[in-house]
């Protein structure tokens, strides 16, 4: 499936500084439909290049982490059990700043 | 701070980053002649400051940072108007209006307390979005006991900026850095100005940071 993923407020840091990400995303075995729960394992194998614990904590994002999808709160829809089309744009951004 | 954190170490750095920032924006807001300071504190950063106070016992700020606006009674008095909005609001807001902002956070920070406080508001949020208006409404809520001793407010005696002890946390800072007594200012004041008064007399040799005079704040 392919996906746009970006990367904002300083997590881009993560991955090699490359904020825009179109990648193309296997389905895991025994599944029909990607859903988030899926892609943030497979963001977390992929693309996070250092320090994991920035992006993510246990199953879900790290507090602090808002996450888009095609520009809507993934609270909105469903957080992990969104399910993800072809073409979505998932955006990941850190409200953690400053000291 | 670099240079500072090279002398101090990794720990204490918010102590002396947020007084000598606080003072420089007060006394570059005395040069400027403004009339009011507004910062951009959010209701995560309230939050964390309440939680902050009270894991550390600090009455006196607990008492005084849930207000909305301070130094009402002084020549520049300094606002908070994003008190009650959420930093996700705000992320949101700049994400959806593409507006550019600084997004890096302070090297010295993860060994901060405040990093504590604010993974455990964070945790707190997830679970219940409102706890972190709520822990504002508490802490705006709190009374302290008239029996309290609380600071008064006086003049630094070295350069004349406000103070409740006989030097402001600046001069004390300072002087410490360049006395090379990194621990100096830090840590539960039992006397602590009595003895900067007795290291004074004998005097360095080195180079020494200057302290200006605020000969233009009339706190």
């Amino acid at each position: 499936m392919q996906l746009t993923l970006e990367f904002g407020g300083g997590l881009e840091l993560l991955c090699e500084s490359v904020k825009v990400h179109n990648v193309n995303v296997d389905l895991p075995k025994g599944v029909d439909k990607l859903t988030m729960r899926n892609l943030l394992s497979w963001v977390r194998t992929n693309l996070i290049k250092e320090r994991p614990e920035m992006f993510m904590k246990g199953e879900s994002v790290r507090p602090g982490v808002l996450v888009l999808v095609n520009d809507c709160d993934w609270e909105l829809c469903g957080q992990l059990e969104t399910t993800l089309e072809e073409k979505v744009v998932v955006v990941f951004i850190s409200t953690l700043h400053g000291g | 701070m670099d240079e500072i954190v090279k002398m101090i170490g990794l720990k204490n750095n918010c102590t002396f980053c947020g007084v000598f920032r606080r003072q420089a924006l007060d006394r570059g807001a005395a040069l400027l002649k403004v009339d009011k300071v507004a910062t951009g504190h959010n209701a995560d950063d309230i939050a964390e400051t309440v939680l902050l106070n009270i894991l550390r016992g600090d009455i006196a700020r607990l008492s005084r940072c849930t207000s909305i606006t301070t130094g009402e009674d002084g020549p520049i008095p300094r606002c908070k108007p994003f008190k009650y909005t959420y930093e996700k609001e705000i992320v949101m807001y700049a994400y959806f209006k593409k507006l550019d902002y600084f997004s890096t956070e302070c090297i010295y920070s993860p060994n901060a307390y405040r990093g504590f406080a604010r993974e455990f508001i964070k945790d707190l949020e997830r679970i219940r979005p409102r706890a972190i208006l709520d822990i504002i409404k508490s802490g705006e809520n709190f009374r302290i006991s008239t029996s309290t001793k609380m600071p008064e407010q006086g003049t630094c005696e070295r350069c004349g900026y406000i103070s409740s002890q006989k030097w402001c946390k600046a001069c004390v800072l300072l002087e410490g850095l360049n006395r090379g007594l990194p621990k100096l200012g830090i840590g539960r004041s039992r006397g602590l100005n009595s003895d900067v008064k007795k290291d004074i007399k004998q005097g360095g040799g080195t180079e020494s940071i200057e302290s200006k005079q605020c000969g233009s704040l009339d706190f």
